[in-house]
């Protein structure tokens, strides 16, 4: 093998599939280049605005917008009544108004729409509209709405004999658990520009998660063919689930076409908050059996989740918590009943782990009350029970693939506890505040595993498409990658990358900007886009090279399968040396290949006993957490989050790094937090002053024991990774909690008032 | 009204400035720099964070007559020319960026910290950095980027 061979393939596959390259958008975004759909301006374009309801409820009596027309500086102002098409849309089921029109069902729903020449015209404009309401009793609590019959989706499994299971449980616990309202708060706020086209159709740029169901949606509303709304994808500044639901979208497109000028939507955090929708506050009962050896027998649960006033995404995300309410463990009998309910709150859809955060939360509390009433460890009590490759879950499904939640789990307990550290007041609950010397302050240690479906459960026919095109330009080779996928912060821009290195053997990628033109990539939500656009891109890879090996194998006179890529030409597969430049290769021409990759099918799920072959496949993740606490004045710190992964193959491992420490973040502040205050259905806390999310200084250091376990049935064996993190971070923390105080607390986030001065309501026999 | 300010070096003039606008909004709207971002618009996620006569500063909590005849250094003044500065070389080799939104405010105020305390120990650089909120990373990487970068400006100085 020539040394010039040698380097030349080196290079080729140096930040290929499994190498930690670097974002292609990083620079960009590290100079202040990066064009986030908040950056985007047209010559003459205008700003638009939204007028929300300041109601959770009310008709609306009148809605006068003469008064703004006539503010100089602004273009138009509509509402319900101006628009074309369909006057409601949704992701499941349309039914949640573009603009409102009679009625309003939750605080912020947006009312009429202005556009105007600078962006504080519109917010003025927006005062001189005349809404009249007449407000009405708003629907807050969940149960009333379930006795009302306000329902959206009832999700009922039935497993095993759970009457044989009864009589052999030797003990029983039940408990009763809260979750808040947490919200994504992803930084960038919601934001795009829309641009009238000259044959009437119109061009959005937009943050989004999924450009071709966003299309779908906006096309139906402004009575438009699908072919005349093209979507691009502007810079998103993180999603997690929140950008699931069309925001700015409608609204925009509708002032450009009545303006025939671009228009630009940028909401403030305050508007951000009321104009996505949150994760599901919930209430869940559960109840384990158990023999005194420590076996699960059954669990039963009961999950109520608050889906606000529109569907969004509520029915799946209740099924998503039922079916893994029973958590990562060996249950021989089940029942589980989720109900999700309209109310008058805020709508609730989608958020990393996607109703499994919620019932995760649930079984694993549950799951330290067990422990505490057999006197078993948790941790123990955990790995005896732990769920394995061939388990049978509550839906019927064995569980296939790597299921290591017994390795995960010793992994955890093998990691040194964190040392006490000598007494400084930044390493103290409160802080810099310096609210103690540490007289009050206990520690605790929790535990938490979590499993989640990764990809689109029960019978949805899922795919991705790719394009790829091999050229030899001024440059050199190069592959060119297009695909719809939407880069969130996730990295699925760089996946795509790794991958055409990889499959093409060339160093130079580009990785087209995705938009509407290209093939439905699907969402990137349900940690499914590394898989599936993953697959979609290497399919497409394949197929250029099936067919620039053909043309070099007739060049050559050699067989195709003698041949190979690597180091940006046609080499010899047996020595690596170079056969033929990739330039000659192509001088037919450049070769482009789309391929669309689907996962194995599922199906869904009896709607009496839940049970179905529902899943693609499953991941897991498992969390401990140490935590100070002041039991006088009920402030925590966090000391240690040790997580431990089953991330199959990474394909980038920094950034798969970078998933878990950041879901394991958003699972700290659901714990100890975040949470939107709703009261009577108004949200109270709509900025950041009110909704914390952790700051530097409340995360502490994330340890991390990752398990590479290739799973069979994905593209170079791996798995989805970003929402397993969110799932057991959250109750790790609060079983920490308990562990260092002995209160009970039934309720996330916990709040300093929950354990301030309980001191005496500890319960007996714990520290 | 006029404002007069050197932005990055540059002195720039923005006119027809209404009273209400902030620092923030006439370098995003009027100088045409729109690397500082808009993330909350009250002080509270620093990802509008800039220098102000060589002092970190939301941007969007200064009013733009404030900044007549004063010196502002944005996130597109960090690097010189194609050269990056070591912190912003760090953010990306570290992973410390995953959306983005907040690097830009990251930046100034990391780089502040490592101009101030050139060796910074973690509490210090928590401490520094507890004004910027980040969603995506969890905030490792960040403190991986600012090490490295100090680490690297330090040997640079030796």
């Amino acid at each position: 093998m020539s040394t010039m061979t040698t380097r030349r393939t080196a290079r080729g596959t140096a930040q290929g599939v499994g190498a930690s390259a670097p974002r292609p958008d990083g620079r960009a975004k590290v100079t202040g280049r990066f064009a986030y759909s908040s950056d985007l301006r047209r010559d003459g374009m205008l700003w638009g605005a939204t007028l929300r309801s300041p109601h959770p409820h009310a008709l609306i009596r009148r809605l006068d917008v003469t008064p703004a027309l006539a503010l100089p500086g602004v273009h138009a102002v509509l509402t319900g009544e101006d628009v074309p098409g369909s006057r409601t849309y949704g992701m499941k089921v349309s039914d949640q108004p573009v603009l409102a029109t009679g009625v309003v069902r939750h605080h912020g729903e947006p009312v009429a729409v202005v556009a105007a020449d600078h962006p504080e015209t519109a917010r003025r404009a927006l005062r001189l509209i005349r809404a009249e309401y007449e407000p009405l009793a708003p629907l807050t609590d969940p149960e009333a709405a379930l006795a009302a019959g306000s329902l959206v989706r009832h999700v009922r499994i039935r497993h095993g004999d759970l009457a044989a299971a009864r009589e052999r449980a030797e003990v029983v616990v039940a408990g009763e658990y809260e979750v808040g309202m947490q919200d994504q708060a992803f930084l960038g706020p919601e934001s795009g520009l829309a641009v009238p086209l000259p044959d009437g159709g119109v061009e959005l740029h937009v943050s989004s998660q999924w450009l071709h169901t966003d299309r779908r949606q906006v096309a139906a509303c402004l009575g438009l063919p699908e072919e005349r709304v093209r979507l691009v994808l502007a810079g998103v500044g993180g999603a997690f689930g929140g950008r699931e639901d069309l925001s700015v979208h409608v609204h925009a497109c509708l002032l450009a076409l009545r303006t025939g000028r671009p228009v630009a939507m940028s909401y403030g955090r305050e508007e951000s908050f009321l104009g996505h929708v949150h994760r599901h506050p919930a209430r869940l009962r559960i109840e384990h059996g158990a023999t005194r050896d420590g076996r699960i027998a059954y669990v039963t649960a009961r999950l109520l989740l608050d889906g606000g006033a529109y569907t969004s995404t509520s029915p799946v995300v209740i099924a998503n918590a039922c079916y893994f309410a029973a958590g990562a463990y060996e249950v021989p009998a089940a029942a589980i009943d989720g109900y999700t309910v309209f109310t008058n709150n805020p709508p609730c859809g989608a958020m990393r782990g996607f109703g499994a955060v919620q019932s995760c939360y649930g079984v694993e509390s549950n799951l330290d009350r067990l422990a505490a009433a057999l006197g078993a460890d948790p941790l123990d009590l955990r790995i005896r029970n732990a769920m394995r490759p061939g388990t049978i879950l509550p839906t019927g499904q064995a569980v296939d693939g790597p299921a290591p939640v017994a390795e995960l789990l010793r992994r955890l307990a093998a990691r040194p506890l964190p040392p006490r550290e000598p007494y400084d007041p930044r390493a103290m609950p409160g802080g810099v505040g310096n609210a103690t010397r540490g007289e009050s302050v206990r520690r605790g240690v929790g535990y938490a595993v979590g499993v989640k479906a990764i990809g689109y459960s029960g019978g949805v026919d899922d795919g991705s498409v790719a394009r790829v095109t091999l050229a030899v330009d001024a440059g050199g080779p190069v592959a060119r990658v297009r695909s719809a996928a939407a880069e969130c912060g996730q990295g699925i821009v760089t996946v795509q990358a790794q991958i055409a290195r990889t499959e093409l053997g060339v160093e130079r990628v580009e990785v087209l900007g995705a938009d509407t033109g290209a093939g439905d990539a699907g969402s990137s939500s349900a940690s499914r886009q590394t898989w599936m656009t993953g697959g979609a891109v290497r399919g497409a890879c394949a197929a250029v090279r099936e067919r620039v090996l053909g043309r070099a194998a007739a060049l050559l006179g050699t067989p195709a399968g003698a041949l190979a890529l690597d180091g940006g030409a046609i080499v010899r597969a047996d020595t690596g040396e170079v056969a033929l430049e990739l330039e000659e290769a192509l001088a037919g021409g450049e070769i482009t290949a789309e391929h669309e990759y689907r996962h194995r099918p599922t199906t869904g799920i009896d709607p009496e006993t839940g049970q179905g072959d529902a899943h693609v496949a499953f991941a897991f993740a498992a969390h401990r957490a140490v935590v100070d606490v002041d039991v006088e004045l009920g402030l925590v710190r966090v000391v240690e989050m040790a997580t431990a992964q089953d991330v199959g193959t990474a394909i980038n491992p920094l950034a798969v790094e970078g998933q878990i420490e950041g879901g394991t973040a958003q699972g700290l502040g659901l714990a100890l937090m975040e949470e939107m205050r709703v009261e009577d259905g108004r949200v109270l806390n709509p900025s950041f002053t009110d909704y914390l999310i952790p700051t530097i200084l409340d995360m502490p250091p994330v340890r991390m024991d990752l398990l590479h376990l290739p799973h069979p049935d994905s593209p170079y064996g791996v798995n989805g990774v970003g929402e397993p993190p969110s799932l057991s971070s959250t109750p790790a923390v609060a079983n920490a909690l308990r562990n260092a105080t002995g209160l009970d607390l039934p309720r996330v986030p916990v709040r300093p008032e929950h354990i301030a001065g309980r001191a005496e309501e500890v319960r007996p026999g714990t520290t | 009204m006029r404002v007069n300010f050197t932005v990055n070096g540059v002195e720039q003039t923005a006119d027809d400035v209404w009273e209400g606008e902030s620092l923030l909004y006439v370098l995003r709207e009027r100088v045409g720099l729109p690397g500082s971002k808009n993330a909350c618009e009250q002080g509270e996620c620093g990802s509008c964070t800039v220098y102000l006569d060589g002092t970190p500063v939301c941007a969007c909590l200064v009013a733009a007559g404030q900044a007549e005849g004063r010196e502002v250094r944005t996130v597109e003044g960090l690097a010189d020319g194609e050269r990056l500065d070591p912190i912003q070389e760090a953010f990306v080799e570290c992973g410390a960026v995953q959306c983005g939104f907040c690097t830009p405010g990251l930046l100034v105020q990391a780089h502040d910290l490592i101009e101030r305390v050139p060796e910074p120990s973690d509490p210090e650089i928590r401490e520094a950095l507890a004004g910027n909120l980040c969603r995506c990373t969890g905030y490792e990487k960040i403190l991986d980027a600012v090490r490295l970068a100090a680490a690297r400006k330090a040997e640079a100085g030796r």
